[in-house]
């Protein structure tokens, strides 16, 4: 098991076509059992013809009734993106992973407005995607600094998410999940639902977090963690050295109105019983640690 | 992107949000003109700036005869206003806004912003007008009266009128406070802002009610559907390092310190701060060169740090995923090789393609320091910058 994602999972990429997206669909098809995952692509106008030997559809619910994909990654470009999700959302997919960076926020307001009441998830955008280790990637995190093993990992940062997976692999930590949830200010699946989902996964022992200056999700998390979380969690926030009101490269990445400092993040998550380390190279070590003192 | 307070108030008017009467003026002899033709007994000389707490640093002044305004307007054009917002050099006043004055009975706060938790648009409205927001939530949150609005229904005028009485403005006033509430929430709406305040929103001596000043922030991710709004970028107001980066697409923030780091990745780059921080040393900059660097953006990058006086050293932390370690260490050593580095230079590779890269950095004879993993390349460049000094 794993979350989310396997390798039984069946993808449609939407924006299959553009640069982006062909260069990152050759990478994906060609990890672990990605040739059997990916099986569609969805660009308007285009359905009929083939990349990679994939089949292109013109819509979601055509690609979807004709493959049985039920996950969707999206790398259509800003202007276009936030309908991309919606039209996901409309054909009912279990899962939409949207890669795309630069959505304007309110277009992401409405979207998620929309798909109250739905059943599909939604991860990103502005991420990497997931991966679950010699299964499946979804995304574009390099797919060789893995390895299988027992050790989620949520992160709203890209290259720091494979910091924290470089760390565990060099270990001999490897990893059950890992997934990349963005860093926009309005998105989808957060800290918490990803951790309510490594809590009940039997193949996952513990997990690390990975949060940013911005919002309150690590706080929300971190408060959830106290009460329910069964396994150990290891976290670092980033932007320490942050100065207020300004946004450091990520859209949701920033201090205002003296809200979402990492200090007060990491204040909370250590009051919650979650292991903090405030050295972003020592991440995989505390987990080692951690594992070996049997908590 | 953020727009001055004219600027701001032009937008309002737009949305049918009352004013008062006023112009922006770049110079004296506009500001006194500006009054004369406004006319009146009483006038606001303004100074426009991005930061906010303008009045108490002396940047605003009610005067009332044309010399006077004359005499507010030589004082504060070219003035640098040090306020809570601008750090301690303080920013050159280059515009004014000569104002009509207006006989205040009462001052609210409004204010719009983006609920990231509850991912809709929230109003906050307050009957302590003037004072900052922070300000009221720390010491009185029961005088801040919160609504999120539904983004098909929008603001309905029932809920608009609701928070209006709440925070105290009169019966013979809400109709018209509602038609503001209402203005102020299409504005945000349709110009893509991520803040927005009226602070203070004011309740005259006849009953009416007016904007009296007027801050926006914009998501710079919707410019691109804006052009009216990118119209009022003005350059004077940002950091002169941010704009040139942003011309190569870089993200790039100026930091206090004497340690420059140039790294691939949003989280990874704060990270790489927080670790120099934790070794004793203190970051330069924020530099974010994205997934795609190319070898022209990393040197791009270096010229951008290399125009701060203070720098003492470099740090190049690079997590190669889908970027190769090959492509940017040739980046790296060719910029090193056009900008002349002078500054000791400790680069840290990971990732894909990482011996390739290390061998091209061993092999070209530039005195670059290796940094194993991060934390030996972070305690690296703190002693090379302190050695630096």
């Amino acid at each position: 098991m794993s979350i989310l994602v396997d390798k039984n999972t069946r993808v449609m990429t939407q924006g299959m076509t553009g640069k982006v997206g062909q260069f990152h669909t050759q990478n994906c098809i060609a990890y672990a059992n990605g040739a059997a995952c990916f099986v569609a692509g969805v660009t308007p106008n285009k359905g009929g013809q083939y990349f990679e030997g994939v089949p292109i559809y013109n819509s979601v619910l055509e690609a979807k009734r004709q493959t049985g994909a039920t996950v969707s990654v999206i790398y259509v470009p800003p202007p276009y993106a936030a309908a991309a999700i919606d039209e996901a959302v409309e054909a009912d997919l279990d899962l939409v992973i949207c890669i795309t960076e630069g959505i304007p926020v309110h277009d992401m307001l409405r979207t998620r407005y929309k798909m109250a009441g739905k059943r599909t998830l939604l991860i990103g955008p502005n991420c990497p995607g997931l991966i679950t280790p010699d299964e499946i990637k979804i995304g574009i995190m390099p797919g060789h600094i893995h390895r299988k093993g027992r050790i989620g990992v949520v992160s709203r940062s890209g290259t720091l998410t494979y910091e924290a997976v470089g760390q565990l692999s060099a270990l001999g930590l490897g990893q059950s999940s890992c997934v990349g949830i963005g860093g926009d200010p309005i998105n989808g699946l957060k800290h918490l639902d990803v951790m309510k989902l490594f809590n009940d996964d039997p193949e996952t022992d513990a997990v690390i977090m990975v949060g940013e200056i911005g919002g309150s999700d690590e706080e929300e998390c971190a408060r959830w963690i106290k009460d329910n979380m069964k396994k150990p969690v290891v976290g670092f926030i980033a932007g320490v050295t942050a100065p207020p009101g300004k946004r450091m490269g990520h859209a949701g990445a920033i201090i205002s109105g003296g809200q979402g400092g990492a200090d007060a993040k990491l204040a909370v998550m250590e009051e919650c019983g979650i292991h903090i380390t405030r050295n972003p190279a020592e991440m995989g070590r505390v987990m080692k640690k951690v594992l070996l003192g049997g908590k | 992107m953020k727009i001055h307070e004219y600027q701001g108030k032009e937008i309002l008017r737009q949305f049918g949000v009352p004013t008062p009467r006023g112009s922006a003026c770049f110079s004296v002899i506009d500001a006194v003109a500006a009054a004369q033709s406004l006319g009146g007994n009483a006038w606001v000389v303004k100074a426009q700036i991005h930061a906010g707490g303008r009045g108490k640093g002396g940047g605003v002044k009610v005067v009332r005869s044309l010399e006077e305004v004359r005499r507010a307007a030589q004082q504060i054009l070219g003035m640098h206003l040090v306020t809570h917002q601008t750090g301690k050099d303080g920013q050159v006043v280059r515009r004014l806004l000569i104002e009509e004055g207006a006989v205040i009975a009462k001052e609210f706060y409004l204010g719009m912003v983006i609920d990231r938790s509850r991912q809709r648009v929230a109003l906050l409205a307050s009957s302590e007008g003037g004072m900052e927001i922070e300000e009221v939530a720390a010491h009185h949150p029961e005088k801040i009266h919160k609504l999120w609005i539904d983004p098909v229904e929008g603001l309905v005028a029932t809920d608009a009128a609701r928070v209006a009485k709440k925070i105290g403005i009169p019966d013979e006033a809400i109709n018209e406070a509602v038609l503001i509430l209402q203005g102020l929430y299409r504005a945000f709406v349709e110009k893509d802002a991520m803040l927005a305040e009226i602070n203070p929103l004011v309740l005259t001596a006849d009953n009416r009610v007016l904007a009296l000043d007027a801050k926006f922030n914009f998501d710079s991710n919707a410019l691109y559907r804006h052009p009216e709004v990118v119209a009022y970028r003005d350059l004077d107001e940002e950091d002169a390092a941010e704009i040139e980066a942003s011309k190569f697409d870089l993200s790039y923030i100026s930091l206090d310190g004497d340690i420059g780091c140039l790294v691939n990745g949003a989280g990874l780059a704060m990270a790489t701060m927080d670790i120099i921080k934790l070794y004793g040393g203190s970051p330069a900059n924020f530099l974010d060169v994205g997934g795609g660097a190319s070898k022209e953006k990393v040197t791009e990058a270096f010229k951008l740090m290399l125009k701060n006086p203070n720098l003492k050293a470099i740090l190049v932390n690079i997590f190669g995923g889908i970027m190769k370690c090959d492509v940017i260490a040739e980046g790296v050593v060719a910029a090193a090789r056009e900008v002349h580095l002078a500054v000791p230079l400790v680069v840290r590779l990971e990732g894909t393609n990482v011996e390739l890269g290390k061998k091209i950095l061993a092999e070209s004879g530039l005195p670059i320091i290796s940094g194993s993993d991060m934390a030996d390349a972070a305690q690296k460049v703190v002693v090379a910058a302190k050695e630096n000094q």
